[in-house]
Formats: C-alpha cells, structure tokens, sequence
C-alpha cells in the first residue's frame, strides 16, 4: 500500500445521514471480479440520470469544482452495510483520499485503512461547518495525517484524533500481511496447543 | 477477580499475541469465501506470492450471484466471471466448495451452521457483513473485508482491538406471531442504527433463551445494522441439540470434549459489562420498516412517524427523503398500504422455521392478483427438508415461485427482478434505498408478515390474518 502522509485538494459536501455501500457501488455495478474499474460506477444511483449514464447535474461529484474531489465531507454512520471492498476501490479510483465524518460504518472504516483512504472522524458540529464552506466557496484543504490537523479552513489547523496503529499503518503503508508474519512463531506456537485443547477445530471432515 | 463474560472467554482463547493498545493478533477457526469477494481476495494473495495457511480451515460457497430459477444456469446472474473465477482460484489455492451442483450449496451463513462447520466458541470470518449471524450458533462471527480477508487466509489471524462489551436482555416471552425478526428490528428502530458501535454483544434473557437456533440466527444477522461488530447467544442446551450429528461436527470422545468446552461458555453472573440495555419483549408487536434505513422502523399497527417529530434537522432531513423515497405521508397507517411483490429469503430469513412460520399463514390461500411473490430457501439442503414436508407445493398453490438457494433478490445483482413491482415487503436485513432493484421501496419484515401482506395485496398483520 502506498504511504499516506496528508491529503490535499478539493473538498466535497455530501452531508447524508447513513450513506450505504450499496449506494456507492451497487451491486448491479460490480460486474469484474477484479479490483480495479470502478471509478465510473462510484455513487451511480445519484450520479446518473439514466441507464445511459447521462449525469445528474444536480449531483455534487458532477458540478464544478467537485469534479476533481479529493476529499468527501459525508454525514454520520458513512458506509454502513455491504462489507464490499469495491465502495472503497471506486472512492480511491475517482480520486478520493480522504473522507470526513462524525461516523463511519465499521467494515467501511477497516476497509479504508486498507486501501490508503484516510477516514477522519470528527464533530458533528464541525463536519456541518466544512460541508457549509465546501459549498459556499470551494474549499481547498490540506488533511495532515503527521500533524493530525486540517488547515485551509480556519485560521487555526482543526484537529483531529486517530488511534495511534491506524495512523502508523497508513503512514507507513507497510504490508499487514507482512508485520503479522513476524509473529510465526507465535502463531504456530499457538496452533500446536490448539490441536491438542480443542482438536474438534482442526479436523472438519 | 470481577466475573467475565463469554465474549471475553472466546476472545482470551484466540489470543495469539498481544499487540499493545489494546489490539490483539487473534486466532481464526473458520474461514468462508463466496464467488462475489472470494476471486479478487484470492487474486490478491496469489499476485503477492501467497498461500492459504491452513487450507483445510477455508471453505468456498457459490451464493452471492448465482441462478435462484429452477432451471438454474451455470453463469453468474446478472453478467461477469464471477462463478468460473471463482472456481478456479479456489481449485488453485486447494480449498474445498460447495458448487453450484452441490446439495449443499446455500448462502453462506446458512450452510456454515448448518453442516456443522460453524460451531459454538469458534472465531469465524466471511467477506460479508452478515456473518455475525453465526452468533446465533454462539460464534464469534464477523464480517470483514477482501483485503483484510487475504490477511485472514494467508495467516489464520487477524488483528482485532477489543470490543466493547454489550449486554442486551430481551425479558419476558414473545407474543404469539411475534419472533427473532421482530426483536432485532425493535433493537434497532429503538437505540439506532449506530446503537451497538464498537460493541460485542451478547444477547440474554428469557425470551433470547427461547428461541431455536434459526431465530437466534436471524436475531445476530442484524446485529451490524445495529452498527455492532458482532453479536452472540452464549450456546446452551438448544445450541448443542442442534450440532449434534451435523456432517462437520465433531464425534466421539472429541464430540464429547468439545460439548465440555462449550458449556464453559456462559457469563458469569457478576460479569462486567460496558453496557446493558434491555426491551421487554413480551409488549412487541411485530415490526415493518417504514424507511430507507433499518432503524425506521414501528409496530407494523403504528402510524407513518412525522418529520416535525424528528429531534432535530439533519433526521428530519433524513426523515423527509426516506418519505419521498418511500412514497408515504406521514400519519398514514401503514397496515393497508398496497404492495406489488413479496420476498422471503436472504440469510436472515430463510431457514426451515422460517418457511413453516410462512407456510402456516399462506395453507389453502393464494396471494393477491398480480402479486409478484419468491420464495428462495436458504440452502438446497432448507429446499429439500421443506419439500419433504410439502411446504413447496404450499407456496405454490397459493402463488409464490419456489425457488433454488441463493441470495437472490436480497440485494439487485441486475438478473432477476421483481418485474416492474414499485413495493416490495420483504424478509431481508436491508430497506436502502435501490437495494432491492432501482426504485424498488422495501419494507421488512418478518415471514410471517410477508406471507400474510401477500395474500392481501397490501401490509397486514398475521395475526389477525383470519380477517383478511
């Protein structure tokens, strides 16, 4: 995974309560079982009119200057539901990289530190204040992930809090696989107990 | 030494490592792919070099896009490569699948528990948000990611911060025609759709112990849209009567061995929990869903609720949308409403108990003129015990197609649909909006308000089903 030190650009307001996965990429969308081409298929409910994919000018992603979001404000609880990876490859692969809430849908969040998605959590209070900028004015942000702050907003850098290993793993962008690894030993340690304590684990017929 | 509970037994026992601020390297017992998540989870490892550790811990299903007519095809339902990638990434990395062709093929968190491969006190993992239904069986059981998945395939753990611990009592006894469905559904309509954040849960109390392994299935497949991470029912008499004799389960002296463990699977009663909430159960009425989200949710005899009511902008906002959605005015009753398809299915609600609950309100009636009506067991194994017992041709005659197993129309995958039908009541975990097909308004409910709602053509309550 790519490291992911801060993000900076436009920043778009979709300020929905309980935005579900499935309207980020509905099933009908997810016709390659391959992880990339979704760019197209991010939030096709409301961003096209028609079958034909004529654009719903109404839509935030497809007016000006939100066209080249970086960063989505959203409202609580976003990405609730499917655990579909595919949410979080159409978000990265339209260009997001970071998303803004009070909440997030728990897999979604996971899924995110994943893919080099930076998902900050904050206030609801400030995420009403962003959203009403970015729509305002457009609204050019740095979201700093080293200093945990956001800058562009006030004159003084909003904070923002996230544990401590979730930081560390999109900074470093070092593989998960590969630091659960160093365990071996332990995990072979505890295999080899385990076969013996509960043996109705290791032997489905 | 304060009392634990069972979420802290199972998780001290999969501890493989400590990994500092509360995280833990935790051990997976069980391991289920299905052909939407399984090619691209498998895909990935294979591109990085990587093997399944422990093969024989990783089982495959066919479930998520497959063919439910009865004519079924070989292809993937609604376009792509899914089925054949699936299969021949599964066959690359030896891990052994329930096919199309199988008889035991089924969605996936009907099959698990049902063959015995899910049992109580094991950690169980899927790349689908609806495995916390092997709770039910009293499994640690969640829902995960295909990238994450890859970590859980190529090491047999995953790094899991501690939940918070959640105790919800549902006392008292269930109402007649009142069930698993409808508890799960008040839970939700009354803390929210972010009620359980960051919580394990196990739910407790008399009406809890009541219910059959299918029931507390349903209740803990609705615990993510309760926004918890997983939820249990600590396994009991019930639990261990139901393994017994599975294809999968343990026999034996080790039969014997594994039944003493998961009787040590309880909470102790000076348990320490973060928090408790409780529902009388015995006041429920069964629930519908009103809105776009599983928390707009009311008795199914309530009234549409009012957007002035909501507490403040934002949901009334929500609340307004849901409505114009929906299609319904606020104040209206919702008993009545006029709907154009019904749907039982899903891995919520399709299980044996379910299709008799169903079978019982729809013998010797037929559904409405020009309802569309499915049916779509949860496995081929639920489709064969039903038609020994002649449910199938129950369903039939009074109208409803009998289907193959799969998920179906739980969600649109663009191949089946419902027709044209604009109003869908519905025994599945989800009413977003366009879940069920573009347009397609979703109320859910149970199945034995989806069959009576069929039969009349419009929302009705089953128990009052003679005076339809």
């Amino acid at each position: 995974m790519e490291p992911l030190l801060r993000v900076e650009g436009i920043a778009a307001p979709l300020l929905r309560p309980n935005i579900d996965t499935d309207i980020i990429i509905p099933s009908r969308e997810i016709t390659s079982p391959e992880r990339t081409g979704f760019a197209d298929k991010l939030f096709a409910p409301w961003r096209y009119l028609d079958g034909a994919r004529r654009e719903n000018p109404d839509f935030v992603l497809n007016r000006d200057p939100f066209r080249r979001a970086k960063i989505l404000i959203a409202g609580e609880n976003f990405g609730c539901g499917s655990s579909r990876e595919m949410a979080v490859w159409a978000l990265h692969q339209f260009g997001i990289r970071c998303v803004i809430a009070p909440s997030f849908g728990a897999i979604f969040r996971n899924n995110c530190l994943r893919n080099a998605l930076l998902p900050v959590e904050l206030p609801e209070a400030d995420v009403l204040a962003l959203a009403s900028a970015a729509e305002a004015a457009p609204l050019h942000l740095v979201v700093d992930l080293q200093a945990c702050e956001i800058r562009g907003f006030d004159e003084r850098p909003l904070p923002f809090a996230i544990d401590a290993d979730e930081r560390e793993g999109l900074l470093s962008g070092l593989d998960a696989i590969d630091l659960t690894l160093r365990h071996r030993g332990a995990i072979e340690a505890f295999q080899a107990r385990d076969r013996q304590d509960r043996p109705w684990i290791w032997r489905p017929r | 030494m304060a009392g634990r509970t069972v979420i802290d037994r199972i998780w001290d026992a999969h501890v493989v490592a400590e990994l500092g601020g509360g995280r833990a390297l935790l051990h997976i017992d069980r391991i289920f792919l299905h052909e939407r998540m399984g090619p691209a989870l498998l895909g990935g490892l294979a591109a990085a070099g990587r093997r399944p550790a422990q093969p024989g811990l990783v089982f495959g299903v066919m479930d998520h896009t497959v063919d439910t007519k009865p004519t079924r095809s070989e292809s993937t339902a609604g376009g792509g490569t899914f089925i054949e990638t699936f299969r021949q990434r599964i066959a690359q990395a030896g891990i052994r699948a329930f096919d199309l062709d199988d008889p035991r093929q089924g969605i996936v968190h009907v099959v698990s528990p049902e063959q015995g491969i899910a049992l109580p006190g094991c950690t169980l993992v899927c790349p689908d948000s609806h495995t916390c239904t092997l709770g039910g069986i009293g499994a640690l059981a969640w829902g995960i990611g295909s990238t994450e998945g890859e970590h859980a395939v190529a090491t047999q753990t995953l790094v899991r911060p501690a939940p918070r611990r959640m105790q919800i009592r549902f006392d008292g006894r269930l109402g007649a025609g009142v069930g698993a469905k409808d508890l799960v559904l008040a839970l939700i309509a009354r803390f929210g759709v972010e009620g359980g954040q960051g919580c394990a849960i196990e739910f407790t109390g008399e009406a809890v112990r009541a219910l059959g392994i299918e029931s507390r299935l349903t209740l803990c497949n609705m615990t993510v849209e309760f926004g918890a991470w997983t939820g249990l029912v600590a396994p009991d008499d019930t639990t261990i009567d139901w393994i017994a004799g599975r294809p999968f389960a343990p026999e034996g002296a080790v039969w014997d061995r594994a039944v003493a463990h998961w009787r040590t699977l309880v909470s102790d009663d000076d348990a320490v929990w973060d928090e408790t909430r409780s529902i009388d159960a015995s006041t429920l009425a069964p629930q519908l869903t009103w809105g776009t989200s599983p928390e707009q949710a009311v008795a199914i005899d309530q009234a549409v609720p009012d957007p002035a009511d909501a507490p403040d902008r934002q949901r009334r906002a929500a609340m307004e949308r849901a409505l114009a959605y929906m299609d319904l005015q606020p104040g209206a009753p919702l008993l009545g409403t006029p709907i154009e398809a019904a749907f039982i299915g899903s891995c919520t609600n399709s299980r044996l108990p379910d299709l008799r609950e169903a079978a019982a309100v729809l013998r010797g009636r037929k559904v409405a003129v020009g309802l569309k009506a499915l049916v779509v067991p949860g496995s081929m194994q639920v489709r064969a015990a039903a038609e020994a017992e002649g449910l199938d041709r129950i369903f039939t005659e009074a109208g409803f197609e009998w289907r193959k197993s799969g998920c179906s129309l739980c969600f649109f995958s663009g191949a089946d649909d419902f027709g044209g039908a604009r109003r869908v009541i519905s025994t599945t975990n989800r009413n977003f909006e366009g879940r069920q097909g573009p347009g397609v308004r979703t109320h859910l409910a149970s199945p034995a308000t989806v069959a009576a709602s069929a039969i009349a053509g419009r929302i009705a309550d089953a128990r009052v089903i003679e005076r339809i």
